[in-house]
């Protein structure tokens, strides 16, 4: 294993994070302040309890599930994508470091980044309100797997884009409508039949379930249909990322 | 140091960038790779460095196989693309250091001063790329090809966009690092570059090797000489005893210019003023011109096209 290789990438990634602390980091801190504002304050007063659990809490698993989704995704496929656009890709891919070496070192940033947000917004959604994390190993646990998937799929968005219109395309038309009509904001259960059918079909909703129930010992479905549902995406992003490497797919001539 | 053997490259669209391709590079040599535009010299670079996967052939470096071993291959070789693929935001320092890091080698920061400071961006250290002029993002370019110490330098086109005075800089740098025990492999629109700093030549036309020489080799094979006779008064007729030489009279009708490969033995200028003399026209001036590596380099494409 070629470890400062892997140390080179990710602290280039890193430091190109803190670049942009205020687009990268400030920012999801405030818009999820904003969601808790508007449907904490606003809707949560109308919702006395899901499951036992104030609304308020309910939003916070969703909010930071929404928030490693799309930090995960972007940041991953930003940071492969802009060497391919700006040419310096050449250096990577001359450089005597293997595809999974250059895998960990970009999606690890976009992991550590992710969980940095994720755990700012834990500690922002405490100022609105009161809850307890009822597994709180669990959570941290689906919380970087959930990142590593993502983070994953990410790398994968940025070798495929070929433009910056398709690099966002991803991200903004299917993760973030997927995670806000996956539960994050609201109970399936809350739904008319026809739609928790039609939820089901949604692979976020499993994710966000999952998460949600490392915090309160319930969701809208087991906990073990959830695991492996992020298993079964992990890998597949894992068999995707390796066939890449292998053709050269949109990396190497 | 680098051998290709047999090496072809052929795209989905059947077409073919190199055609089997062999050719060997001997340690701490300065090689020049020619041709013209799209004829696979950054191809066959990209072979040996590992940026393209070769169709068939094999390619080995200090007797690794580029594919099998690639991590040993890969870290002898440092390269100098012909474009300036930088992180325009990055700082000088960051994206040496990043290059050395990605090398997998442990920073070293005296190292790295001394390269930075060689290639006299020192001063630009804490600057963005996108602050620096052309011929210091090529010189970035060259610092961070050079940041893991390779023993052998890709170097395409380095001195395009460069003026006189840089590239006379970088052509010592080449030649110091070639001392150094560097083998550099550059290819090369200024043939003049080709011609001042190269021991061996390789033109390349289409994919295929057409030759490899040594320089000084190249340059008498090919190379020509021309005698250029300046008469006092109009001439209109080439002398019968030259009419077989390689010559013509220029278009004023002053000068007649005899033509001869530098190795041909039946011309010399003894013999041609002996000729000449018995013209009993006035002679104001004889000089000498040899062609230069451009001009053998121009013979050659432009025999093939």
């Amino acid at each position: 294993m070629n470890f400062n290789s892997i140390k080179a990438i990710y602290k280039f990634e890193m430091a190109r994070a803190l670049r942009t602390i205020m687009q990268s980091i400030l920012a999801p801190v405030l818009s999820t302040s904003l969601y808790f504002i508007v449907f904490g304050a606003a809707i949560g007063t109308k919702i006395s309890t899901i499951d036992s659990v104030s609304y308020g809490a309910f939003i916070v698993p969703g909010l930071i599930m929404l928030s490693v989704m799309t930090t995960s995704v972007n940041f991953a496929a930003f940071g492969i994508y802009l060497p391919k656009y700006n040419g310096s890709i050449f250096e990577i891919m001359s450089a005597p470091i293997s595809a999974y070496e250059i895998v960990i070192g970009y999606a690890g940033a976009a992991v550590s980044k992710s969980i940095l947000i994720s755990l700012l917004i834990l500690l922002t959604s405490t100022i609105f309100v009161d809850f307890y994390i009822k597994h709180p190993l669990l959570m941290l646990f689906l919380l970087i797997l959930i990142s590593i998937t993502f983070s994953l799929f990410g790398f994968i968005v940025g070798i495929w884009a070929t433009n910056f219109e398709k690099l966002q395309l991803i991200p903004l038309l299917i993760i973030t409508p997927l995670v806000f009509l996956g539960g994050s904001f609201y109970s399936v259960k809350m739904l008319p039949e026809l739609w928790q059918f039609v939820t089901k079909f949604n692979p976020i909703f499993y994710v966000i379930n999952g998460f949600r129930w490392s915090f309160f010992g319930t969701a809208d479905i087991a906990i073990i249909i959830s695991f492996s549902f992020i298993i079964i995406f992990l890998f597949i992003c894992l068999i995707l990322i390796g066939l890449i490497f292998k053709t050269g797919y949109r990396i190497k001539g | 140091m680098i051998s290709v053997k047999n090496i072809t490259k052929v795209y989905s669209d059947n077409f073919y960038a190199l055609s089997n391709i062999s050719l060997d590079i001997n340690r701490g040599e300065i090689f020049a790779l020619l041709g013209p535009n799209g004829a696979g010299k950054t191809t066959l670079i990209s072979c040996i460095c590992g940026l393209i996967k070769q169709t068939k052939g094999l390619i080995k470096v200090s007797n690794f196989d580029t594919l099998k071993d690639y991590r040993k291959t890969r870290a002898l070789i440092g390269l100098v693309p012909q474009e300036f693929p930088l992180d325009s935001y990055e700082s000088v320092l960051n994206t040496v250091n990043f290059s050395r890091g990605l090398f997998g080698l442990k920073p070293d920061d005296r190292y790295i001063k001394n390269i930075i400071q060689s290639l006299k961006l020192w001063d630009k250290k804490n600057s963005s790329i996108i602050t620096l002029s052309g011929g210091m993002k090529r010189r970035v370019l060259i610092a961070k090809a050079l940041s893991h110490n390779p023993k052998i330098l890709f170097l395409d086109e380095p001195t395009s966009g460069v003026d006189i005075q840089l590239r006379k800089e970088m052509w010592d740098m080449i030649l110091q690092l070639k001392r150094n025990g560097v083998t550099v492999i550059l290819t090369t629109h200024y043939i003049k570059e080709a011609e001042t700093i190269a021991d061996r030549i390789g033109i390349i036309d289409k994919g295929k090797l057409i030759l490899v020489e040594q320089k000084e080799n190249l340059i008498n094979r090919f190379g020509k000489k021309s005698i250029i006779i300046e008469f006092g008064k109009k001439i209109y007729e080439i002398p019968n005893k030259i009419k077989d030489f390689d010559c013509f009279i220029t278009n004023d009708n002053f000068c007649l210019v005899i033509k001869k490969l530098k190795n041909n033995k039946d011309i010399n200028i003894k013999k041609m003023i002996n000729i000449i003399s018995e013209l009993k026209i006035p002679v104001v001036d004889i000089k000498t011109e040899e062609s230069s590596l451009e001009d053998i380099f121009l013979d050659i494409i432009s025999e093939r096209v």
